[in-house]
């Protein structure tokens, strides 16, 4: 009797997880359609025939490959080659200036104390509370004092303005230092190294998820900005980033002729920066993680 | 007692001759006492402020009071039989440039009091009869015992000068009449506290816009950060159950929607929900609605989209960073809450949310202070429409938002630093309460 009724009960609990699993696993799938949905369907449109921002169908009727060349050679209304160009000189530029900005203040919170140390954190926590416009409007007035704002010294002005306050998103970057237990750094100073040589030989080698980590999210900041941009560039055409061209695409007087074009384009920066991404998650979720065990 | 000793006043009081004459020559106790080159570069720095006070700084700081008041006139010309535009002053500069010269009359400062400081304890040392350090030990120092000051020079100089300086340059605009409103671009006064006034009074045009913006700012921040949260931790169970098939392959789906940039797939959005986009055509073709939706014409539907396109784009994020912690959480708490009969709902509430709470608010701080100043989501997907006839913000703008509409679109330069202004003193505010009352301030022990 008992016997039956604890394989009646088992049997039962089977089929319920069964269903349970059937509708987790069906849930998911809608919910992973309605993700990704908007990204397959920008994927389309860049193939689609018809030109135009509206059409009547959901589905392209006509797929070409137009779009792309258009937006790679058409070089008088918006140049997208030059935008590329323009944005990867300031990519390249602000990765080197950040990397080394947050890394060299991440260490030295982590690694040193001194008078400033606390003060400067605190300042960090009440500068991030000021929204980041505060301080965009009034950037461009000193950039124009400067004489950034014309021509094309405005890459620099970019430049700047994405790099210059890095030093104070040193947050994650310090997070990972502090897991990396001090006795090493210790060790190394016994055997006469110095703290430049600790830094550059021990922790950086030790730290390396964090400065990839830090490397490429500065390397994308400029490819994904466009506010900053738009304020700096105001209608120098030719100092564009590539941000900015493709917001202009979908402007009242462009949206007709480049709105296939927008999502060629979209779809052109998006690969390597998903690329990027998905490599660099690893190193994020690592870096969450801590370094050395133990 | 040693740092008592060899402070700037003391240096003055007790030092002898050369310190004291560094008060006027600075660096010279540091030339005297074998650092020669350092102290060399002290006086050059004394001297080139000195010549930037004679040339620009005193007539800067002179222009501060009344942010000067010549206009620029048409002049006729007689020998050249031309009309001649004098140059008239332009407030925005004086202002910028007075703001500009109190820094450097701070820095300056800073850097006299140091050397001050340095001079005496040179002549300490040298009384004493300690080695004095050469150029060749400071710069050894420098990548040694003194790294930090290598390593944090550049990135203090440029927060210093590209985000202290705009700031309080920023801050003070809200105090003059500096705005398109009665043509006061070029030329504009101080205005005292008029501009706060207009915005907290509720009876007023801007006073009112203001409220309507800030609650609806505190609403969507409410609900941007709590729903993506809770709704992005289900996710992430959901995906880690033991029994979910094909984990990584779900979580893969999720991460490529912020895999790409997004100001792509937010301006993506804006075009789909538009009346002749792509989603109002699908429901048309699929012969569900005859009319389109709304979705950026009306109140409360731009509002209810938005909020709902924020969980597209944020529950992913909170996935990505949740995954990790949840799985931290002890087993033998679900162990233990299971024996006692808990179904899966009590285990979320009792268990799971607690403890994700406890560990994640600095977290969940740090996300309520972004969604408040997000500008990208309801710039990109509504741009703060609709908007009313006479106002400058629309029914979905946030505070920030409509701080950018003020400064780039109207010109209401004064208008919009009172808004930022406003901004900064409500995190602030939030940000202190929500920090003290939390657990992991009051108990820094571990959780339970």
């Amino acid at each position: 009797m008992t016997a039956v009724k604890v394989t009646g009960k088992k049997n039962r609990r089977s089929t319920r997880s069964i269903v349970v699993n059937l509708l987790v696993h069906l849930l998911l799938a809608v919910l992973a359609a309605i993700w990704v949905l908007p990204i397959f369907w920008i994927i389309l449109t860049s193939f689609r025939a018809e030109p135009g921002a509206y059409t009547n169908t959901f589905l392209p009727q006509g797929y070409t490959l137009n779009n792309y060349v258009k937006l790679l050679t058409d070089r008088n209304v918006l140049n997208f080659p030059k935008m590329f160009g323009n944005t990867l000189i300031i990519a390249i530029c602000c990765c080197v200036i950040s990397t080394f900005f947050v890394l060299s203040v991440a260490y030295s919170l982590s690694r040193m104390r001194f008078m400033f140390r606390k003060p400067y954190m605190n300042l960090a926590m009440i500068l991030g509370l000021f929204p980041g416009f505060m301080t965009m409007v009034a950037q461009y007035f000193i950039l124009k004092a400067m004489g950034l704002t014309e021509g094309a010294m405005i890459r620099f002005g970019l430049i700047i303005v994405y790099s210059a306050c890095t030093g104070l998103g040193f947050q994650i970057a310090k997070g990972y230092f502090d897991t990396i237990p001090r006795s090493i750094d210790e060790a190394a100073v016994i055997d006469g190294a110095t703290q430049w040589q600790v830094f550059t030989r021990i922790t950086m080698p030790l730290a390396k998820p964090i400065v990839i980590y830090t490397v490429m999210t500065s390397f994308i900041a400029p490819w994904v900005d466009f506010i900053f941009a738009k304020v700096v560039c105001r209608a120098n055409a030719d100092q564009f980033t590539v941000a900015i061209g493709l917001w202009n695409m979908l402007q009242k007087e462009y949206i007709y002729q480049w709105y296939t074009c927008f999502a060629a384009g979209a779809v052109l920066i998006s690969i390597p920066i998903a690329v990027l991404f998905l490599y660099m998650q690893r190193f994020y979720v690592e870096g969450m993680g801590g370094a050395v065990k133990g | 007692m040693e740092n008592s000793q060899t402070n700037a006043r003391n240096a003055i009081l007790k030092g002898d001759l050369f310190t004291k004459l560094s008060a006027v020559i600075m660096g010279l106790g540091m030339i005297v006492r074998k650092q020669v080159a350092k102290g060399c570069a002290v006086l050059l720095c004394e001297i080139a402020f000195l010549y930037y006070m004679v040339n620009k700084g005193i007539a800067s700081l002179g222009l501060l009071p009344s942010l000067g008041d010549q206009v620029q006139e048409k002049v006729w010309n007689e020998a050249k039989q031309i009309y001649e535009y004098t140059t008239g002053d332009n407030s925005q500069q004086i202002l910028l440039a007075g703001v500009i010269t109190l820094f450097v009359i701070a820095a300056i400062i800073v850097l006299w009091v140091l050397q001050m400081r340095h001079a005496y304890k040179l002549q300490k040392m040298q009384e004493e009869g300690t080695h004095i350090p050469s150029l060749k030990e400071d710069i050894h120092n420098l990548f040694d015992s003194n790294l930090y000051i290598t390593l944090m020079s550049l990135p203090c100089l440029g927060i210093l000068v590209f985000n202290i300086v705009p700031l309080v340059y920023m801050i003070s605009m809200a105090f003059t009449t500096y705005s398109k409103e009665g043509e006061h671009l070029v030329l504009f006064d101080w205005d005292g506290l008029h501009q706060f006034q207009r915005v907290l009074n509720m009876n007023g045009n801007i006073g009112r816009q203001f409220w309507h913006v800030l609650a609806w700012t505190i609403v969507w921040a409410i609900f941007a950060t709590f729903l993506n949260y809770i709704l992005g931790m289900i996710l992430a169970m959901i995906i880690n159950r033991k029994d979910t098939k094909g984990k990584a392959f779900w979580r893969f789906c999720f991460v490529l929607s912020i895999a790409v940039p997004q100001f792509v797939t937010l301006m993506i959005m804006n075009i789909m929900l538009q009346p002749s986009g792509a989603i109002n055509v699908l429901l048309k073709n699929l012969g569900w609605i005859t009319s389109p939706l709304p979705f950026w014409t009306s109140k409360m539907w731009a509002r209810v989209t938005i909020i709902v396109i924020n969980l597209w784009v944020g529950i992913p994020y909170t996935m990505l960073q949740v995954t990790g912690i949840l799985q931290n959480i002890p087993a033998e708490l679900y162990e233990a809450a299971r024996m006692d009969g808990a179904g899966p709902v009590t285990i979320f509430f009792k268990i799971t949310l607690p403890y994700m709470l406890f560990v994640t608010t600095p977290y969940l701080i740090a996300s309520f202070v972004g969604n408040i100043n997000n500008f990208n989501v309801i710039y990109l997907l509504s741009g703060g429409g609709p908007t009313y006839v006479g106002d400058t913000a629309g029914q979905t703008d946030l505070l920030v938002t409509w701080l950018y509409k003020l400064t780039v679109d109207q010109q209401y330069y004064n208008l919009g630093a009172v808004i930022g202004i406003m901004t900064f003193v409500i995190l602030t505010i939030i940000t202190l309460i929500t920090y003290r009352n939390s657990s992991s301030y009051k108990n820094e022990e571990a959780f339970m």
